[in-house]
C-alpha cells in the first residue's frame, strides 16, 4: 500500500515547474522533500491535491489511478495537505472552519453545531491538538491555526498527509512539538509528505529524504548518513556557504530611535504596544517573532506608511513621526517592503519604471512634469548590471523575473542612492538561495559602509545570521534583546512564544 | 532596552479613527440641530398646526390622527439632535455613533414633516406604508447583490436584470397571464443571472463589466422591443395588476395593519426571503459553503468544494430574486412596462447591500431608509412646500451617496468579492 | 505572496511586451492588435441581424400564412437596416459629417473613462460631468459678452472647471471615505440631470415666459465654428477631442503625474509605499477624467444647433463611453479609432432608425456585444477558431474593499 507518482510533468506560461517528476510514499513512513524556493516543491503538491491538472504522469494511491484536477477526488482517496498558506476561513470559528465540506446536519441542511463542536474537541482531544472550537480564526495565532489545519485533515480521515513548509510559522519549541505530531502521524501507520527548505529539519525528522532541483528530482539521501553541507549542494546544485561571513559590528551614534510607540492594525486594534527599540550606524539589528505579532505595523509606521496612535520616531535626531514616506526616502531611509508583489513592485509596469519607481519626480528622472525615460532607462541598466538582476530587457514588465530577481530590482533601488538606515523587511522572503546569499552580503556591506539597518524577518534562522542584535516582538512588544552569536535558537524561540527572554 | 527614555510629555497622542468620526459626525450633528432649530422650528408661523393621520380609507380603525404644533415639536427635535452632537463630540462611547445618527436622521425626518405640514393635514400612515412599497425593489435588488457577493462576484448588473425581469413579466402576464408574466420574469433573471455568472467564471471577464454588459443588454434589448413590438402589438403592454391580499385580523391593526399586512404577494415573499435568506446564510450547509467560496475560495475548494458550482448557483438564484423583483415593479407597482423603468433603482439597491453590510436584515433596514427617503419625496410634493419638484427628486440618489460614502463607517466586503477563481 | 510558481532565476522567460509596444498599444503585428476588434464588430453586427429578425412584427405575423415570404422579408429588413445604417455613416459628406460630429463628444467622453480605467477608477459618471460641464459652458455663453476667439475658450473653461468639479467629486469621496465610485457615478448622474432640469427653468438660462426646460438661444460668438459649412454640423470640436487624445497620450506615458496615474492604477500598495498620495491622485484622476466629460458636454451644449440647450443633450454618450474606452483598450489612440467607429454606428443608426424603421436602441444592444466580446476574447476566439493570442481577460476595475 503506497502513494506513488510516475512521471509528473506541469508547465506554466514559460516555466517548466516539474519536469518528470517521481516519487512515493509508504504507510507509516516520512518522506522529506527538500528543495529551494522555486524548484517547483508546491506546484508538485498541488497537482497531487486537485489543485493542478499535470500535462504528464499519473499518481496511484493504494493501487488506484487518482483523477486530477479535484480537491474532493484527492480527500476520497484519502489524501490530505497542510497547505504553506493555511487555507483557513478567518472569518469563520475553528469548528465551522473544520467541518467544512462536510458538514454535520439535521437532515434538512441546518448545520447541527453541537455535533461539530463535538467533532473539533474528539480530535483535538485524541491528538493532543489543543484548540477552541468556537474562537474566531482570524483572532488566533498562526500555531494554533495550523493545528487546526491538521484537525481538518485528520477527521477527514487522510492516510496520506503532505505538510508544505509547516514549520515557517513555527517557533522552536513549536518546531519540537510538530516533530511529535508527525511521529505520532506516522505511528498510525499514515504516510508523511513533509516538503521543507530547512536542512535541520528534514535530517531530524524523515526516513527518507527527495532532493527537487529546478523541477527535476535530482536524487535521494538518507537522513542518518548525509551532512547538511551535502544536501545543500544537492539543493542548490554547487557548494553553498551556509553562514553569513561578518565582521564584529562597530556600532557608532544612534540613527532610528523608536520611542513608546502605539500602533493600530486595519483593524483598530493596537498591534503595537508601546514599543520602544533604537538602531545604531554600523550595525544590524534583527527583529526575531512568529509573524502577525506587530511586525508590519512597527515597520510601517517607522516608514510613514501608516499613521502612529501614540509615541515617537526619530531618525539622526529628527522627529519623523508624522512623516509621509516620500520625506522619509528624502531624508535617507530605505525600504525594503514585507511583500514585493503587493507594495514593492507595481507588477504590470517595466523593470526600468519600477527602478524609479520613488524617486521619478526628482532630477534627474523628471524636469518639471516631464519624465526623461531615456535617462530612466540607462540608469536602469546600470543597477541591472550592478546588482546581479538576471534580465534580458529593463522594458520587459518586472512581472517576468523570477522572485530573487524581483527582490534584487528592489534592493538596487532602495540601496543605491546614499541612506543613512536600511529597514528590511522578509528581504528574502520566497527567494532562491543564490539570492539570498547575494541579498546578505549586500546588506552586510551597506552595515560596513556605516548605515544604520533593521531587519525584521519570521525565519529566525535569517535574523541569527544577520543581525549583530536581536529583538525579539511578541504581541506589539519587544520582549526580549539577545546577542546572537552568545545565544542559543531555543532560548529565542522561548522568547518569541512570550516566555522567559533576559531583558537587559 | 537601548533606547533613550523621553520624558512623557514628549510623546504624541493621535486620535483614532472611530475618535476622529464620532468628531465630524458630532459637529454636523451640531449643525443639523441647529439648522431643525431655526428652519423647521422657528421657520413656522407661530399658532400653526401640523396634523398627521394615522388611519387610511380602508382601515377599520378610522379617525386616528396625532396633532402636533410644529414650531415646538420641531425646535425641541433640533435640541435634541445638538445634544447628541456634543454627546459624540466628548468622543465618549463610541459604540453609539452610529445610533445617534439613526435616531437623528429619523428626527429629522420628522421635523421635517411637521414643517411641511404645518397649517395643514398630512398621511402619516399613507407614507408608512408606501416606505414599505417602495422599498421592496431595492430590497430585492439588495438581495440579489448580496446572494452574488457572498460567493464573491459583484453584481452591478442587478438593474438590467430587474428589468429585463419586468419586460418579461408584462409581456407574458399580458399574453397568457400573471402565473406565466411571475415564472417568465423569475426565468429572464436567471438567465441573466447565468450570463454574468458564465462570463465572469468561464472567461473570468472583469465582473463589473459583465454588470456593464447585462445592463446595457438589457436596457436596448428591452427599449428596441419595447419600440418594435410594444408599440405594434399594445394589448402586449397590459398585464392585470396583481392585487393586494389583506392578511384577516392582522391587517385592521392601526397604522402596522396598513404597513405591513395589506399587500401583494411580493412584499411578503420579501419578508420571508429576508429572514431566510439571513439564517440560511449563518446556520446552514448552504450559507456555510456559500460564505467560504466568498470569503476564501481556495480554502473552499481544499475542502472538497466546488467554487465555480457555488458560484453559479448562487448568481442564478440571485438572478432570480432579481427577476421576481422586476415582476413586482411591472406587475404590482406600475402594472405596465415603461422603457428604463427601474431609472437607478438597482444600484441604489447595490448600495443598500453595503449600507446593510451584506447581511439581509441589514438590507431590509436600508431598503427602508431608501423607500422612506422616496416616500416623503412623493408626499412632500403633494404639499406646497416651495421647494423645486426637482430638489425632492434627488433626496434618495443623495441619501445613497451620504450612505455608501462611510455614514455607517468602513464596512468589510467578503474578502475575495469580485476576484476571479483561477485554478491553474 | 502570490502562488505563483517562482520562475528559476536562469530562465528570464518570455520579456513581454516592450515599453514601446505598451504605449502605442500595437505589437510587432499590428494585424493581431486589430483582429480582435475587428472579429467583436462583426459579431455584435452578426447577432444585430438576427435580433433585426426575431422582432419584426410584420414578418412574423405573416408566418402563418406565407413562411418564406415572411423569411425573405426578414432578411429584406436586415438588409434595408444595415444598408441605411452604411449609408448613414459613410455614404455622403452629410454622413460622413454626422459620423465626424458624432464621435467629437464621443472621443472626449471616452477618454475621460480610458484615464479613469489606467487609474483603476470606473468612471460610469460622464454623463453627469457632461450635464454640469456644459451647464458651465452655457452659462458663460448666455452672461458674457466676448468676441468669439475668447468666448468660446472661457466657455469650455468653464466646463473644465465644472465637469472636474463633478468628477473630482467622486474622487474625493473614494479617497476620503472610500465609497466605490460605480455607485457614487452613477447617483451624481441623476442628481445633475435633476439639477439642469431645474436650471433651465431658472431665469438664468430660460426665456422669460417659457415653461419647457430650454435655455434661451446661445449667442453666435459662442458657437463652435462649423468645418464643412453650415450646412452640416461637424465643428471644431472635433479638433478639440483629437488635441484632447495627444493630450492624455502625453500625460500618460511622458509626465511625471501619468506615472502616478498608472501606478495608482496597477498599484495603490506599491505607490503608498513610493511616497505617492494616493488619495490626491484618485481625485485628481477623477477630476481630470471629469473634466474630459465636461468639455464633451460643452460640445453638445455649444455646438448642437439650433444652439438651444435642452434638458437632456448628453444622451447616451456618458455608457457609449465605457464601450469605446474597453474598446480601444483604454488607450487614446484606441479611444481615437473606436470613438470615430461608435460615432459612425450611432450616426448611421439615426439613419436606420428613420429610413429602416429599426430603433437606434439596436446599437445600444450591439454596444453590450462588443462589450462582452472584448472583454472575453476567449469566447470570439471559440467562434472564429482564431489560435490563442496568451492574453488574457483584462481586469480593469477593483472591488469594494479596495
Amino acid at each position: 500500500m503506497a502513494l506513488e507518482l510516475t512521471g509528473i510533468t506541469k508547465r506554466f506560461p514559460n516555466v517548466l515547474a516539474n519536469d518528470d517528476v517521481s516519487l512515493s510514499v509508504g504507510e507509516g513512513e516520512i518522506v522529506a522533500m527538500l528543495g529551494e524556493n522555486g524548484a517547483g516543491k508546491t506546484t508538485l503538491m498541488n497537482v497531487l491535491f486537485g489543485l493542478y491538472t499535470p500535462d504528464e504522469g499519473e499518481v496511484v494511491i493504494d493501487g488506484k489511478p487518482l483523477e486530477f484536477g479535484s480537491p474532493g477526488a484527492s480527500i476520497a482517496a484519502g489524501l490530505g495537505m497542510v497547505h504553506q498558506h493555511f487555507m483557513l476561513v478567518p472569518v469563520f470559528s475553528v469548528a465551522e472552519n473544520v467541518i467544512l465540506g462536510l458538514e454535520p446536519t439535521n437532515g434538512v441542511g441546518w448545520i447541527n453545531q453541537k455535533e461539530a463542536r463535538r467533532l473539533v474537541n474528539d480530535i483535538s482531544n485524541r491528538y493532543n491538538l489543543a484548540v477552541d472550537p468556537d474562537a474566531m480564526v482570524e483572532d488566533i495565532p498562526v500555531g494554533v491555526q495550523q493545528r487546526v489545519e491538521i484537525i481538518k485533515v485528520l477527521i477527514r480521515d487522510a492516510k496520506y498527509i503532505i505538510f508544505d513548509e509547516p514549520t515557517a510559522v513555527l517557533t522552536p519549541p513549536e518546531v519540537e512539538e510538530f516533530f511529535a505530531i508527525v511521529r505520532g502521524l506516522k505511528e498510525d501507520g499514515r504516510g508523511v509528505i513533509f516538503i521543507t527548505h530547512k536542512l535541520n529539519e528534514v535530517i531530524e525528522v524523515a526516513d527518507r529524504i527527495v532532493v527537487l532541483r529546478d523541477g527535476k528530482s535530482v536524487g535521494e539521501a538518507d537522513p542518518k548518513a548525509t551532512t547538511q553541507s551535502h544536501l545543500a549542494e544537492m539543493m542548490v546544485g554547487r557548494p553553498v556557504d551556509l553562514v553569513v561571513s561578518k565582521d564584529p559590528a562597530e556600532p557608532k551614534d544612534e540613527v532610528l530611535s523608536v520611542d513608546r510607540l502605539v500602533v493600530l492594525d486595519d483593524r483598530g486594534q493596537r498591534t503595537v504596544e508601546d514599543l520602544s527599540l533604537s538602531v545604531h550606524a554600523g550595525e544590524i539589528v534583527g527583529i526575531a517573532g512568529v509573524q502577525g505579532n506587530g511586525q508590519t505595523e512597527l515597520v510601517e509606521a517607522i516608514t510613514g506608511m501608516r499613521p502612529a496612535l501614540m509615541g515617537n520616531i526619530r531618525v539622526g535626531g529628527v522627529d519623523v513621526t508624522e512623516f509621509t514616506p516620500r520625506q522619509m526616502h528624502h531624508l535617507g531611509v530605505a525600504h525594503v517592503p514585507e511583500d514585493r508583489q503587493e507594495s514593492g513592485l507595481v507588477m504590470a509596469f517595466t523593470i526600468a519604471e519600477n527602478m524609479v519607481l520613488d524617486s521619478y519626480y526628482d532630477h534627474p528622472y523628471s524636469r518639471g512634469v516631464r519624465m526623461d525615460w531615456g535617462v530612466a532607462t540607462d540608469a536602469a541598466e546600470r543597477l541591472v548590471r550592478e546588482y546581479d538582476v538576471k534580465a534580458k530587457r529593463v522594458d520587459a514588465p518586472v512581472s517576468t523575473l523570477s522572485g530573487g530577481n524581483q527582490q534584487k530590482v528592489i534592493v538596487a533601488r532602495e540601496f543605491d542612492r546614499g541612506v543613512k538606515l536600511v529597514i528590511a523587511s522578509q528581504p528574502t522572503r520566497g527567494v532562491d538561495v543564490g539570492s539570498i546569499e547575494y541579498i546578505h552580503a549586500r546588506i552586510v556591506e551597506e552595515r560596513d559602509a556605516g548605515e544604520a539597518i533593521l531587519v525584521v524577518s519570521s525565519e529566525l534562522d535569517e535574523v541569527m545570521a544577520l543581525s549583530d542584535r536581536v529583538l525579539v516582538m511578541f504581541e506589539g512588544r519587544i520582549v526580549g534583546e539577545f546577542d546572537p552569536t552568545t545565544t542559543s535558537t531555543t532560548e529565542i524561540g522561548l522568547a518569541m512564544l512570550g516566555s522567559g527572554g533576559n531583558d537587559e | 532596552m537601548t533606547a533613550t527614555a523621553n520624558p512623557n510629555d514628549m510623546i504624541h497622542v493621535r486620535a483614532t479613527p472611530e475618535e476622529k468620526r464620532s468628531t465630524i459626525i458630532g459637529a454636523v450633528l451640531i449643525a443639523l440641530g441647529a439648522y431643525i432649530f431655526w428652519q423647521f422650528g422657528l421657520g413656522v408661523e407661530p399658532g400653526l398646526q401640523a396634523t398627521f393621520n394615522l388611519s387610511l380609507q380602508t382601515d377599520t380603525v378610522q379617525g386616528l390622527a396625532w396633532v402636533v404644533d410644529p414650531r415646538q415639536f420641531s425646535m425641541i427635535i433640533g435640541v435634541i439632535v445638538a445634544g447628541l452632537g456634543g454627546w459624540r463630540l466628548t468622543r465618549r462611547a463610541l459604540q453609539y455613533t452610529n445610533l445617534s445618527l439613526a435616531i437623528s436622521f429619523l428626527l429629522l425626518v420628522m421635523a421635517f414633516l411637521a414643517w411641511a405640514a404645518a397649517g395643514s393635514q398630512f398621511s402619516l400612515v399613507g407614507m408608512l406604508r408606501s416606505t414599505v412599497v417602495l422599498s421592496v425593489v431595492v430590497v430585492f435588488g439588495a438581495l440579489t447583490g448580496l446572494m452574488c457577493e457572498r460567493v464573491g462576484v459583484v453584481n452591478i448588473g442587478i438593474e438590467g436584470q430587474l428589468l429585463a425581469g419586468a419586460f418579461a413579466a408584462v409581456v407574458l402576464s399580458s399574453a397568457f397571464g400573471t402565473a406565466a408574466g411571475v415564472l417568465g420574469g423569475v426565468a429572464v433573471g436567471a438567465l441573466l443571472g447565468w450570463l454574468l455568472a458564465w462570463l465572469s467564471i468561464r472567461f473570468q471577464v472583469d465582473q463589473i463589466i459583465a454588470g456593464v454588459v447585462i445592463n446595457f443588454l438589457a436596457l436596448g434589448l428591452t427599449s428596441l422591443m419595447s419600440a418594435r413590438i410594444l408599440s405594434e402589438i399594445q394589448t402586449l403592454n397590459a398585464p392585470e395588476r396583481i392585487p393586494a391580499i389583506r392578511i384577516p385580523f392582522l391587517a385592521d391593526i392601526p397604522v402596522l395593519g396598513a404597513m405591513f399586512f395589506d399587500h401583494t404577494y411580493f412584499v411578503y415573499g420579501m419578508f420571508l426571503l429576508v429572514f431566510g435568506i439571513h439564517y440560511g446564510l449563518f446556520y446552514s450547509r448552504w450559507g456555510l459553503r456559500s460564505r467560504s467560496v466568498g470569503e476564501h475560495p481556495k480554502a473552499a475548494d481544499t475542502a472538497g468544494i466546488n467554487v465555480y458550482w457555488v458560484r453559479y448557483r448562487n448568481v442564478i438564484l440571485g438572478g432570480m430574486i432579481a427577476g421576481f423583483g422586476g415582476a413586482f415593479l411591472g406587475l404590482a407597482q406600475v402594472a405596465r412596462f415603461e422603457e428604463n423603468m427601474t431609472g437607478g433603482i438597482g444600484f441604489i439597491g447595490l448600495a443598500a447591500m453595503i449600507f446593510g453590510r451584506w447581511l439581509p436584515i441589514g438590507a431590509l433596514g436600508a431598503g427602508l431608509v431608501f423607500g422612506l427617503s422616496r416616500a416623503v419625496q412623493q408626499k412632500v410634493a403633494i404639499l406646497n412646500t416651495g421647494i423645486p419638484s426637482e430638489f425632492l427628486f434627488m433626496v434618495p440618489y443623495i441619501v445613497t451617496i451620504i450612505v455608501v460614502a462611510g455614514v455607517v463607517g468602513r464596512t468589510r466586503p467578503p474578502a475575495a468579492d469580485g476576484i476571479p477563481y483561477i485554478k491553474d | 505572496m502570490s502562488d505563483q510558481p517562482d520562475v528559476p532565476p536562469d530562465d528570464v522567460g518570455d520579456p513581454g511586451p516592450s515599453l514601446m509596444q505598451r504605449i502605442t498599444g500595437v505589437g510587432e503585428s499590428a494585424r493581431r492588435a486589430l483582429l480582435l476588434p475587428s472579429l467583436a464588430l462583426v459579431l455584435a453586427l452578426l447577432v444585430g441581424a438576427v435580433i433585426i429578425m426575431l422582432t419584426d412584427v410584420d414578418a412574423w405575423q405573416l408566418m402563418g400564412t406565407d413562411a418564406g415570404a415572411a423569411i425573405g422579408d426578414m432578411f429584406e429588413g436586415v438588409w434595408v437596416a444595415y444598408r441605411e445604417l452604411f449609408a448613414g455613416a459613410f455614404g455622403s459628406v452629410r454622413g460622413i459629417s454626422e459620423t465626424l460630429f458624432t464621435a467629437t463628444p464621443l472621443i472626449l467622453a471616452g477618454l475621460a473613462v480610458a484615464i479613469g480605467f489606467q487609474a483603476g477608477l470606473f468612471n460610469i459618471g460622464a454623463t453627469g460631468q457632461m450635464f454640469v460641464g456644459g451647464l458651465f459652458a452655457t452659462w458663460i455663453a448666455l452672461h458674457v459678452t466676448l468676441p468669439s476667439y475668447l468666448h468660446i475658450p472661457l466657455a469650455i473653461l468653464a466646463a473644465i472647471v465644472g465637469g472636474g468639479l463633478w468628477g473630482g467629486l467622486a474622487g474625493l469621496l473614494k479617497a476620503k471615505t472610500g465609497a466605490h465610485e460605480v455607485i457614487t457615478t452613477i447617483m451624481l448622474n441623476f442628481i445633475a440631470g435633476f439639477f439642469v432640469l431645474w436650471a433651465l427653468k431658472t431665469s438664468a438660462f430660460q426665456d422669460e415666459g417659457s415653461n419647457i426646460p430650454q435655455s434661451s438661444p446661445l449667442p453666435e460668438s459662442v458657437q463652435l465654428p462649423t468645418i464643412f459649412g453650415d450646412e452640416f454640423r461637424v465643428n471644431i470640436g472635433l479638433f478639440i477631442a483629437i488635441g484632447a487624445v495627444f493630450f492624455i497620450q502625453w500625460l500618460l506615458y511622458r509626465s511625471t503625474t501619468g506615472f502616478e496615474f498608472r501606478a495608482v492604477g496597477s498599484s495603490p500598495g506599491a505607490s503608498l509605499y513610493a511616497g505617492m498620495n494616493v488619495a490626491v491622485l484618485i481625485t485628481l484622476v477623477m477630476f481630470v477624467s471629469g473634466a474630459l466629460s465636461g468639455v464633451a458636454g460643452s460640445t453638445m451644449t455649444l455646438g448642437l444647433p439650433p444652439y438651444r440647450v435642452s434638458e437632456s443633450f448628453p444622451g447616451t454618450i456618458g455608457f457609449d463611453a465605457i464601450a469605446l474606452a474597453l474598446l480601444g483598450r483604454s488607450h487614446p489612440y484606441g479611444v481615437l479609432w473606436s470613438g470615430l467607429l461608435f460615432g459612425a454606428l450611432i450616426a448611421g443608426g439615426r439613419t436606420m432608425q428613420a429610413a429602416a424603421g429599426v430603433s437606434v436602441d439596436l446599437v445600444i444592444v450591439m454596444q453590450a456585444l462588443i462589450i462582452m466580446f472584448i472583454a472575453a476574447p476567449e469566447l470570439v476566439r471559440a467562434v472564429f477558431r482564431v489560435e490563442h493570442g496568451g492574453e488574457a481577460a483584462d481586469q480593469v476595475t477593483r472591488g469594494w474593499g479596495a
